[in-house]
């Protein structure tokens, strides 16, 4: 396993764009994590502190940076697709089942790579999220901090699973390009059979299905904070309630995709003639 | 004898069209084999199943008698497919360093075998500056590698200047002199014929001949032969039972033998004819007309 880490890790490593690309997904989360958590003074006409809101309280902190981050995975995916592109492209691909890899090996190489990547930036988040926690937040006792870390485990499981997608997209079709385009067609697909749905039944089931859709039921894992940060505010508007909890189901539709995506990007390959 | 790699029934259709056509034959240790054909015939098709990066119809292969999964088998060979593939962004150490992990090698080897293709003193540049010869030069590195059992190299010399050509050749030499069992596929014949011992002749994916380069066909050789009264010669070349296929050709007479005779005794009997030649070579088909031969007799 370490070996086709390893193997990996040199082929987008030495490559300039995909370091910058994982360089830049990994950095500007973080800064505009600390940015938001800084005082900032708007020229002496008045302070900004987003801190102030509350929205760096434990437990809701980890809501609001897995949420926030996670908006920014697009640099990592750009990088997934263009490391499936580039061997096709330089039919390195070829090259490396030639000199012994199997096809299996192939896949698993890059699969691996995107779960320790989708660590690294889950572990990153979650320390960053830690400290601005503590400095902020008005408890800081263990049992509310450790309280929704599972939101965490929900984003670690979303990066992995949209990752997937961008590999199975860019074995699809080969090029980096068109993957990316892809995915915004399956963007769209999901909203015209939700349409679709809606007309020919009602919003109701509609919404049921579509929560079982690759990008919705990713999208699900973590809902948006921003609700909720209102619903601190005003606690009592009821029509702002909404459940925004990590629930196991979403997670495991999510893992089941990801297992479908996998799979099949190793089918596609043991198909293929090079 | 040793076999590296058999090849039984193998068949490969892309759609209508059929690559590869019940292929059979039989690689073994120590000798040096080439795959002749024209362009079309099915060479690349059949390397690159045995390669793993094409599937097969129907038929199978087996790598040292079947006892390894392929692309552990893999790791013991060495193969160069048409253009060299590499990182183009990594330097010429990198890219083998690269393969030194898949393969499982020691990364000691590099510098060694970047010597022995000469680029040695360009290790640190990178891939894409790179001339087409010296990418050819680093895809023979690379294969090296492993020290592998079997070398296989397809079309190693196509699109290089002369120089190149020569360079990848001597090498190719070199390396088959050390007692490495090598695999040459090429439409080249002049090459096969330099470094071949044995050779598999294909045409549009069917096997027409598997064995010894020297009894690709049977042959007694012929006479090419000059004088000066031709009609004379050919009157008594005509009647003699001895010989075939007559041509002539800018004044040269080249006669078929059907039957083995040596120039010696030729000279004498056309001595004693009265029939005095200014002219006599006793000579083989090369590689190049006894392809063509088979080729165009099927």
């Amino acid at each position: 396993m370490l070996r086709l880490l390893n193997l990996e890790l040199q082929k987008l490593l030495l490559n300039r764009t995909s370091k910058i690309l994982i360089f830049v997904s990994f950095i500007l989360p973080f800064t505009v994590l600390i940015l938001s958590s800084i005082k900032i003074n708007f020229f002496g006409f008045f302070t900004l502190e987003l801190g102030e809101l509350g929205i760096f309280n434990f437990p809701i902190i980890w809501h609001i940076t897995t949420f926030f981050a996670s908006q920014f995975k697009f640099f990592f995916a750009i990088v997934v697709v263009s490391m499936i592109g580039n061997e096709y492209s330089n039919k390195t691909l070829k090259q490396n089942l030639i000199d012994g890899l199997s096809k299996k090996e192939f896949i698993l190489s890059k699969f691996y790579t995107i779960i320790f990547f989708s660590l690294v930036a889950t572990l990153l988040i979650s320390i960053a999220s830690f400290f601005i926690g503590l400095y902020y937040s008005s408890y800081t006792e263990a049992s509310i901090i450790i309280r929704e870390t599972n939101f965490l485990l929900a984003y670690f499981v979303k990066l992995i699973g949209f990752f997937s997608l961008c590999l199975f997209f860019g074995m699809l079709v080969k090029r980096s390009a068109f993957a990316l385009a892809f995915l915004f067609i399956l963007y769209i697909l999901e909203w015209v059979i939700f349409g679709l749905i809606t007309w020919q039944a009602n919003m109701d089931i509609a919404e049921k299905i579509q929560n079982f859709f690759p990008l919705k039921s990713m999208y699900n894992l973590i809902d948006q904070p921003i609700q909720r940060v209102m619903m601190t505010k005003f606690p009592d508007k009821s029509e702002l309630m909404y459940d925004y909890a990590v629930h196991w189901h979403e997670i495991t539709i999510v893992l089941c995709w990801t297992s479908i995506f996998i799979f099949l990007s190793y089918k596609l390959l043991k198909k293929r003639d090079l | 004898m040793e076999p590296i790699l058999s090849i039984n029934n193998l068949t490969k259709k892309f759609g209508y069209l059929t690559a590869v056509k019940d292929l059979s034959f039989t690689i073994n240790k120590g000798n040096v084999y080439g795959i002749l054909g024209p362009n079309g015939s099915g060479k690349s098709t059949t390397l690159g199943i045995v390669l793993n990066v094409v599937n097969s119809t129907s038929g199978n292969f087996k790598w040292f008698n079947g006892t390894v999964s392929t692309h552990d088998a893999l790791k013991k060979v060495g193969a160069i497919i048409e253009r060299p593939n590499f990182y183009p962004y990594m330097t010429a150490a990198q890219n083998l360093k690269l393969v030194c992990r898949i393969k499982g090698v020691d990364h000691s080897k590099i510098d060694k075998k970047l010597e022995v293709v000469n680029l040695l003193d360009r290790k640190d540049h990178k891939f894409s500056t790179y001339s087409l010869g010296m990418k050819q030069r680093l895809a023979i590195a690379s294969a090296l590698l492993n020290d592998p059992e079997i070398l296989i190299l397809d079309e190693p010399t196509n699109g290089l200047d002369p120089q190149g050509i020569h360079q990848i050749r001597q090498i190719i030499k070199d390396i088959a002199a050390e007692g490495t069992t090598i695999l040459l596929a090429s439409h080249l014949l002049d090459e096969v014929e330099k470094v071949c011992s044995h050779v598999v002749v294909l045409r549009k994916g069917e096997k027409l001949y598997s064995g010894r380069v020297e009894e690709m066909i049977s042959s007694h050789g012929f006479f090419e032969l000059k004088c000066e009264n031709q009609n004379e010669l050919l009157n008594y070349l005509k009647s003699n039972p001895d010989f075939g296929n007559i041509k002539v050709e800018n004044q040269v007479v080249t006669a078929f033998l059907n039957e083995p005779m040596d120039a010696v005794t030729f000279n004498k009997l056309m001595f004693e004819k009265g029939i005095i030649l200014s002219h006599l070579v006793k000579r083989k088909e090369s590689l190049e007309e006894q392809f063509l031969q088979l080729t165009d007799n099927q």
